[in-house]
């Protein structure tokens, strides 16, 4: 089973946008990703800009509006994701306890929907969606 | 809010690290058997201990701290006068104490080399296939005994008494707990790369019915060969491998039908094809190129299974290439159900009369004479070329011999179709 873990940085919602992240801190980070590669559960991951940098659209009456970031509003703001292959949420749980996140971080554990899940009707509507997953 | 089950959590934790203490413990005691006995010991103590305290902030290092207390006290029972086993004794106290600060670096640091030691050893030729599947999955994926009973529909006494006797086999025949090198590494590494391969398969072959360990399998096959490629990363054929396994592996929901018959790989809806899975597949193949310019088995396996990843829709394959990476397969592995595979990519891509061809000496091979494939193939080749009488007569062969109810239907359907042509 498929597992994202969504990393939630303090502070994130109120990152500069071009704001680098810290060397040591990187580093740590990457021994991580290595452990995750060397047990053979790493799928892939990716680190996100801070919402700074980034728009929100949201839609009222039907229409959208875009707002510039950072958002005033925002507690908590993704800043990238781990996609990992386990054998159970235990397991995810167990690597997310491992990750180096400093106080008030937040690793978030969602599992993946896989299309056997859904039922009948629902994998129909959605023909096609693996096709889409992937191409670059 | 329910909290996460506390049994489940060490059986989540045995996986993460079950391999890596049973790997360094293998190293201190030179006894893999005694290895996974004190590593077991330690898993005892967890269960005991975790429900009550808690589970440890490093629950590997808590682990290898308790099954090397354990080893020390092994050894002292046992009041070994033997020097060697002395010596053994005196060393794991040492580590003990050397350790002792920080075992979290001396597990993590220098158990690659001890985990790739383990992989041999419990994949070595001196094991029967079977024990060598059985102990890979019980010492390097982690899984408990009663899981390998239930992925291989076997007893939890028939595993046990595998494991039992594949460890007494190792220490009656004094094998020794290495990477091998020179010629030797090889012939090894082929035996490992068998093992990973036969756990994925016995997965891919899993059907609707099944108990769900058994499609797992193909997981901790991936897996495995995953760990395999971060401890080998100069092996080519070990990509070669996950490049197979992870393409495979990209077709298991198109494969099977909403009634949970097969589909042929050529009648997939190739839009449910996990794409992750195939670019991963693709890196790993490009790699395993990079390091060796002539492909090895499971790289030109590969390469085939990437021909057809590669094509969006089943009439954009190409089969001239496949072909031709079929023609490398039977030279650097030539076998009778190469010949076959061989026949179909020939027929595709050159016509029947080419595909025919080659299969036309396989008739009457001893080892294809239960196949259905063999009528199967050979009837769709007489089918093309308008001879239906005697493509019926093989549909109806194939028919016969397939043990795959559907699968039989199928075959059924096209005989009767060669009647009415």
């Amino acid at each position: 089973m498929r597992f994202m873990m969504l990393v939630i940085p303090k502070g994130y919602e109120t990152a500069q946008p071009n704001q680098a992240p810290d060397a040591a801190a990187v580093a740590k980070m990457m021994k991580y990703n290595e452990d995750l590669s060397k047990a053979g559960v790493l799928l892939s991951l990716d680190g996100l800009k801070p919402p700074s940098a980034g728009v929100r659209v949201s839609f009222s009456a039907g229409k959208p509006k875009v707002t510039d970031g950072p958002f005033a509003e925002a507690k908590e703001c993704v800043g990238g994701y781990w996609m990992i292959q386990v054998k159970s949420k235990e397991e995810a749980i167990e690597w997310a306890k491992r990750a180096p996140m400093g106080d008030n971080e937040i690793i978030e554990v969602r599992q993946v929907q896989e299309m056997e899940d859904f039922p009948a009707d629902v994998q129909a509507a959605a023909a096609g969606f693996e096709e889409l997953q992937g191409r670059k | 809010m329910d909290s996460p089950d506390i049994s489940k959590t060490i059986d989540a934790v045995w996986k993460i690290e079950s391999p890596k203490l049973i790997a360094a413990l293998a190293r201190m005691t030179r006894d893999v058997g005694l290895a996974e006995d004190l590593a077991q010991d330690a898993l005892v103590s967890a269960l005991e201990q975790w429900p009550k305290d808690g589970v440890p902030r490093n629950p590997g290092a808590w682990l290898m701290a308790i099954a090397k207390r354990r080893g020390i006290d092994h050894f002292r029972r046992n009041k070994l006068v033997d020097h060697k086993h002395e010596q053994v004794g005196y060393e794991m106290q040492a580590r003990q104490e050397d350790a002792a600060p920080d075992f979290d670096a001396a597990l993590d640091d220098d158990v690659g080399d001890d985990l790739l030691r383990l992989i041999f050893t419990a994949c070595h030729p001196v094991l029967s296939t079977e024990a060598r599947v059985t102990l890979t999955l019980k010492l390097l994926a982690g899984l408990t005994t009663e899981e390998i009973a239930r992925a291989f529909l076997s007893t939890e006494t028939t595993i046990q008494q595998r494991i039992v006797r594949a460890k007494r086999t190792l220490a009656d025949k004094k094998i020794a707990y290495e990477v091998p090198s020179g010629p030797e590494l090889n012939v090894r590494l082929g035996s490992v790369l068998e093992v990973i391969y036969l756990i994925f398969n016995e997965g891919y072959s899993a059907t609707a019915g099944d108990d769900w360990m058994r499609p797992a399998l193909c997981e901790d096959a991936q897996r495995l060969g995953r760990v395999l490629a971060g401890l080998a990363p100069n092996e080519p054929e070990v990509h070669g491998l996950l490049a197979l396994m992870e393409i495979q592996a990209s077709r298991s929901t198109a494969r099977i039908g909403p009634k949970g018959e097969p589909i042929l790989l050529l009648d997939q809806d190739r839009r449910r094809w996990n794409q992750l899975l195939i670019q991963r597949g693709l890196s790993a193949l490009a790699r395993a190129e990079r390091l060796r310019a002539a492909r090895g088995p499971y790289t030109v396996q590969a390469a085939i299974a990437a021909c057809h990843a590669r094509a969006r829709q089943a009439d954009q394959t190409d089969w001239q290439r496949i072909a031709s990476l079929y023609d490398e397969l039977a030279t650097i592995m030539p076998s009778p159900i190469v010949e076959l595979n061989r026949s179909v990519a020939y027929g595709m891509a050159f016509g029947p009369e080419k595909g025919l061809e080659i299969v036309e000496p396989l008739l009457g091979n001893p080892v294809l004479s239960e196949y259905p494939y063999l009528p199967g193939v050979r009837a769709d080749l007489l089918f093309k070329l308008k001879r239906f009488d005697e493509a019926k007569a093989e549909f109806l062969k194939a028919a016969e011999l397939t043990k795959n109810a559907s699968q039989r239907a199928l075959l059924l359907e096209k005989a009767n179709s060669c009647q009415s042509a």
